[in-house]
């Protein structure tokens, strides 16, 4: 297989839109939070909380889309402990969230054990199925990859807009990048800069889970340990990398899920098979390092991210 | 809600959180051991039996205290001058790499002089590895928590490649695993017969020292200082970015040491499950000694009790041994909490 012939072919494509959508969920999730002015690294437990959430919700019963909604809320309880502690208490945000990831995590594998005690290969679902557009996904090359995936993908596309719209067109965005970046100026117009950043970090976490879902109820059909395996630690990469706007950073994931859709393609070339495959596997972590370091010399961090606000004090 | 600072807390006001958070921790863990159907008094008894109630139970809690003593002292290090080392589990598999690689047969030398050798090496190649970060972030200003963190990926995938490749062992039947240390390069029991080796006796002199350069040096003095106010440390003359970068060279090695000390002390080999999240638990090691080398010694006991103590309930009852990490990490961030709440109070508005 030729590089060219990857890059032409359409299924290339498909895969490209596919492993980008939960990176997409993910990373908004995790700007919205930091626009608010909070790191939050529970992002990698919450998304195998979501993950599990939602698989463990159509295994027993209900259907898809009430999954993807207890995975979300599945989130957003996390999200809560997250910003509990980070905003009204102030604690450090690189401790909380990563406390949160660790309880998230194992919680997620202490309930999978009981729930499945005796399983050695876990049980499948039936995942979302690719809705195809009439027409449109005819088309040549891009059209499998644009109009014939899962509903979950299409979601993830539309919410790129919606946040946009949310954090540049309404009230409601201005005060929560504000609370980011000028909190006292927040509490000087007498909005609550922690009801804005809970808020924040609560929806924020949300996404994530549904981004940690997208891997099992439409990539895959079933959860297995180890599953979300660093896409959240990438995902705050593809932040950084998208500058903390919505539009990059879903430029960002999909260039990311571009190059790991190209890297599993050449290994499977005579090029590739003499190469040691954790070399591939090592690419996307790799890539994120790189991005970081190219992005980080004009990086327009928010200013006010990771300071803790307390009313009252100067 | 605001928060207040107490000028001269009571002594309920420094006791009563961090009570609280231990109370709340055990009775969550009882509660989740209900839902495992089990009785939650057994469960807790056997944890505590496990971890304390035989001989074999109190050396094995040290032999697992071991590499986290050296993880927790590398992350309280790191986290003291507010360097984000979430990367100890890389370096503790660059430690075990140089031991493997200098230690199955490249140098034949006495114990003595190998074992010394081997620690150095180690070290270093921990060092080394968190030094890519921490120049990343003084020369470029890259965000160390994503770089440490990726590094745990990229550096396993690096081991499992020489593992699968020039480090394999050719008479290990296929498995990814490296040759075995020569006799000269393995760490000695403390007391022959129990299976305790020198390596927890090098983890608590690594506390010791970590103790005296962060009491009696200017080099401590210096990282605490960029660690509470990094512009006035700037201001104050300190150069911060060589302060950064002999902290993350410290850090490094110290996590590095876990891994020498397992490989040379433990397992003879390394195999890519040699550490079970050394690493990552170093970070909580750190965080409940209040980032204090001594008190690291005491966290680690601790966390390595729990982690012993529910594996020998989990094979007794058969409640899943994931109950000792969410124990741990409520204990944790309940813990970051009930510390601040003994210094601010809580106002009503």
């Amino acid at each position: 297989m030729d590089f060219l012939d990857v890059l032409l072919s359409a299924s290339f494509w498909a895969a490209t839109i596919r492993i980008a959508s939960p990176l997409i969920f993910a990373t908004l999730g995790e700007l919205i939070c930091e626009r608010a002015g909070v790191l939050n690294l529970g992002i990698e437990g919450i998304m195998v909380a979501g993950a599990f959430a939602g698989w463990m919700a159509v295994y027993s019963g209900l259907g898809l889309w009430p999954g993807v909604a207890v995975a979300m809320m599945v989130g957003m309880g996390f999200g809560l402990i997250q910003s509990l502690l980070t905003v009204p208490f102030g604690l450090s945000q690189h401790v909380v969230g990563l406390g949160v990831t660790l309880l998230a995590t194992s919680a997620t594998y202490y309930a999978y054990r009981l729930a499945l005690p005796e399983v050695t290969s876990p049980p499948k679902i039936v995942p979302f199925r690719p809705w195809e557009v009439p027409v449109l996904s005819d088309i040549p090359l891009i059209g499998p990859a644009l109009f014939a995936q899962t509903p979950l993908t299409y979601l993830a596309f539309l919410l790129v807009g919606v946040v946009s719209l949310v954090l540049y067109r309404t009230p409601l965005g201005l005060a929560l990048r504000a609370a980011g970046e000028n909190p006292a100026a927040v509490a000087a117009q007498g909005l609550s800069v922690t009801g804005l950043r809970m808020g924040a970090v609560i929806v924020g976490s949300g996404l994530m889970a549904v981004g940690g879902a997208f891997l099992t109820m439409s990539a895959f059909d079933s959860f297995f340990f180890e599953m979300v395996n660093g896409r959240g630690w990438i995902c705050i990469a593809l932040v950084v990398f998208g500058a903390w706007k919505p539009g990059k950073a879903l430029l960002g994931a999909v260039l990311f899920a571009a190059f790991d859709a190209l890297q599993i393609r050449v290994q499977q070339t005579a090029l590739g098979s003499d190469i040691p495959y954790q070399i591939f596997l090592m690419t996307p972590y790799v890539l994120s390092i790189l991005a970081l370091i190219v992005m980080s010399r004009r990086a327009e961090v928010p200013a006010a991210l990771m300071v803790a606000f307390n009313k009252g004090e100067r | 809600m605001r928060l207040e600072p107490i000028t001269n807390p009571s002594l309920a006001r420094n006791i009563l959180p961090p009570f609280l958070a231990i109370a709340i921790t055990v009775s969550v863990a009882s509660l989740l051991a209900m839902l495992a159907g089990a009785n939650p008094f057994a469960v807790l008894g056997l944890i505590l039996k496990g971890a304390a109630g035989s001989k074999f139970a109190m050396l094995e809690t040290l032999n697992r205290a071991t590499p986290l003593i050296f993880t927790g002292l590398a992350v309280a290090v790191a986290f003291r001058a507010r360097l984000w080392n979430i990367g100890a589990e890389a370096q503790l598999y660059a430690g075990a790499l140089a031991t493997v690689v200098f230690g199955t047969g490249m140098l034949h030398w006495p114990a003595m002089a190998l074992l010394p050798t081997l620690a150095v090496a180690a070290l270093l190649a921990g060092a080394l590895v968190l030094l890519i970060p921490a120049l990343l972030k003084v020369r470029f200003g890259v965000d160390e928590v994503v770089t440490t963190l990726l590094l745990n990926f990229i550096f396993l995938l690096f081991v499992s490649m020489l593992l699968e490749g020039p480090l394999k062992d050719p008479m290990g039947m296929g498995w990814p695993k490296s040759e075995r240390l020569i006799a000269a390069a393995r760490l000695p029991r403390i007391v022959e017969g129990l299976r305790l080796h020198w390596g927890f006796t090098l983890a608590l002199l690594a506390a010791a020292v970590v103790w005296l350069i962060d009491q009696r040096t200017t080099l401590g003095y210096e990282m605490r200082a960029v660690g509470l106010n990094r512009a006035a440390a700037r201001f104050a003359g300190i150069p911060v970015n060589a302060v950064l970068i002999k902290t993350a060279l410290l850090s490094g090695g110290l996590a590095a040491l876990a891994g020498f000390s397992e490989v040379a002390g433990v397992k003879g080999s390394l195999t890519l499950d040699l550490s079970p999240g050394f690493g990552y638990t170093g970070i909580i090691v750190a965080m409940l000694a209040l980032l204090n080398p001594l008190g690291v010694v005491a966290a680690a006991l601790f966390v390595a009790g729990i982690f012993v103590g529910a594996d020998s309930m989990s094979r007794a009852v058969g409640v899943p041994t994931y109950l000792a990490d969410i124990m741990l990490a409520t204990a944790l961030l309940l813990m970051v909490l009930a510390i601040l709440l003994t210094r601010f109070r809580v106002v009503r508005e």
